[in-house]
């Protein structure tokens, strides 16, 4: 039970019901989607980047509490960042949610309420999905991007 | 059902999360009791070999043990010939191997392949599959929003294209059962060939081919207490004959030169390789298993749970049923407010509640719902009211976590 309080912490069910950054943006220098087949989440990212600074990003898409809490934080995570910074949030936050602590905690801020998931294997696929998708388009990558 | 059922199946004495398992996944694969897995294990100890082949006793005594599988689940079925059971590794390769041999031989571009809306992908992506090396194509039946196939639909599309009719005795999503006497029957005056996916009816519903007079049926061992990796393919004698072979190997010849092969007779004709002999014989005990309890029995049994289940999710709150035709086999699947049903079945597990969320490998009918997935809780022989009664009780919890 305390396992799945971690997991449904109240910033994650707030996030997941009114997600940050949660619209398309139009002209966009970058969109990728994500897709997990197996379980049938979606994210369609949406980011604007400027001499190699975010300058903006939004999502949009359907999946679970955990996908969608894990994609508003990212965004409101990443804005702002440079390609290199955002890189080493990523590392830090893959870190974080398959072993449940980051080597540099203070890179993620918010994005720690996440580390529940590490009780929940087969909840990980869901909170990295966004994450896998925006390093493809900080590294663009031209694959299919999943998760799973 | 009493007690005694539920101490067939060791597994359910198991503590999930600290809390008695509460499985609820028996659409995705049931739970083996305990004669099953001791006839395979009996096999194992005491009659293994190769089959067909050896001149010694033992083989002799494997291929009887294979044979007699044959044979029980050819009676099981009703079917008018032994040889008309192939064995395959499960419903889907039942399916491929009609797709490929048959559909290979006889679709021609611009045929028609008639499915569901409601079908698994293993009763779509095979006929995508031969589709595209023929030319042929898929028509798709629609199906009203309580789940209940569109009959006249299903009329309007049959004609002189019309190549095959492939369709799910009940659907693994909405649980509706579908009225496949009909439609054989409709598809059988244009002499139409019809295949029933029987996956999701075999341990749930009297089958008799015979009656029914489907052309191929298929189904799966595991989803009706047996083991995993094993099936069948029911196949009219004649049809069967007609067909290619689907794999080459051994035992699936008379006489092989580098010229030319000529092919063994049926069933063999289909299984080339050594098959799965040891659960071949567990299929065998899983026969024996479901008569010595009764098909209408486990039917009676389950009908009473769907109807306890529908009345009591209908009061909870947020909570709406995807599938309510008046004919169902023990499956109800839903949503629940906004809450994604991933999200529903992670806190069902830590409750020790074990049932489907996603798209259930049916991605179109998700579609016609216009929904991302649902929940599916599916019943079996070893499930109780009281259990039905702890998952309202949790799904009361799940609301209460995302109404904060």
């Amino acid at each position: 039970m305390n396992d799945l309080r971690d997991l449904y912490q109240q910033i994650i069910i707030d996030h997941s019901q009114h997600p940050h950054n949660f619209c398309p943006l139009e002209q966009a220098s970058h969109k990728k989607e994500g897709f997990n087949p197996l379980c049938g989440d979606k994210i369609t990212l949406y980011v604007n980047e400027k001499s190699g600074l975010i300058t903006d990003i939004c999502f949009q898409g359907a999946g679970c509490a955990i996908s969608t809490a894990s994609a508003s934080l990212m965004t409101d995570a990443i804005k702002n960042k440079t390609i290199e910074e955002a890189l080493e949030v990523f590392t830090e936050f893959q870190k974080l949610i398959t072993t449940g602590k980051a080597d540099h905690p203070e890179k993620l801020g918010k994005l720690s309420v996440l580390a529940g998931v590490v009780e929940f294997p087969m909840r990980i696929k869901c909170a990295t999905l966004p994450w896998h998708t925006l390093k493809a388009v900080l590294t663009k990558d031209q694959n299919i991007i999943s998760s799973e | 059902m009493d007690n005694k059922i539920r101490q067939l199946f060791p597994i359910l004495q198991n503590k999930i999360n600290n809390k008695p398992l509460i499985y609820l996944d028996n659409a995705a694969t049931t739970q083996k009791p305990r004669s099953v897995v001791e006839a395979i294990e009996h096999f194992y100890f005491n009659d293994n070999a190769n089959i067909h082949r050896g001149i010694y006793k033992l083989s002799q005594r494997a291929t009887n043990a294979y044979e007699k599988s044959r044979k029980n689940i050819a009676e099981f079925i009703n079917a008018k010939y032994t040889h008309e059971i192939i064995f395959v590794r499960n419903t889907t390769e039942a399916i491929n191997l009609v797709a490929q041999s048959y559909g290979y031989k006889n679709f021609k571009p611009g045929d028609e392949i008639i499915i569901s809306t409601m079908e698994h992908h293993s009763n779509i992506v095979p006929w995508q599959l031969i589709c595209k090396k023929t030319g042929a194509k898929l028509q798709v039946i629609n199906i009203h929003e309580n789940g209940e196939l569109d009959f006249n639909h299903y009329e309007k599309l049959i004609n002189n294209r019309t190549k095959i009719v492939a369709i799910a005795h009940a659907s693994n999503t909405l649980g509706t059962v579908n009225p496949i006497k009909k439609i054989i029957a409709a598809a059988h005056a244009h002499n139409i060939p019809v295949l029933i996916d029987g996956a999701q009816a075999s341990g749930h519903i009297q089958i008799d081919v015979q009656n029914l007079d489907c052309d191929f049926y298929a189904f799966s061992a595991h989803k009706m207490y047996g083991p995993t990796g094993i099936g069948i393919l029911y196949g009219k004698e004649a049809l069967l004959n007609s067909m290619p072979p689907y794999q080459g190997g051994g035992d699936m010849i008379k006489k092989v030169t580098f010229a030319e092969t000529e092919y063994a007779d049926l069933p063999q004709k289909f299984e080339a390789g050594t098959p799965n002999i040891a659960d071949v014989v567990g299929f065998g005990a899983t026969i024996d298993f479901i008569k010595s309890v009764g098909i209408d029995v486990i039917a009676k049994h389950e009908k009473e749970l769907l109807k306890y289940a529908t009345a009591a999710f209908s009061n909870v709150k947020g909570l709406k049923i995807i599938g309510t035709a008046p004919e169902k086999t023990s499956i109800i699947s839903f949503i629940l407010d906004k809450i994604h049903p991933h999200d529903v079945a992670t806190i069902l597990d830590t409750e020790g509640i074990a049932v489907r969320a996603g798209h259930h490998c049916t991605m179109p009918l998700m579609e016609f719902y216009n929904i991302p997935g649902t929940t599916r809780a599916s019943f079996g022989l070893y499930n109780t009211k009281e259990e039905i009664d702890i998952l309202i009780e949790a799904l009361t919890k799940v609301r209460k976590i995302f109404s904060r």
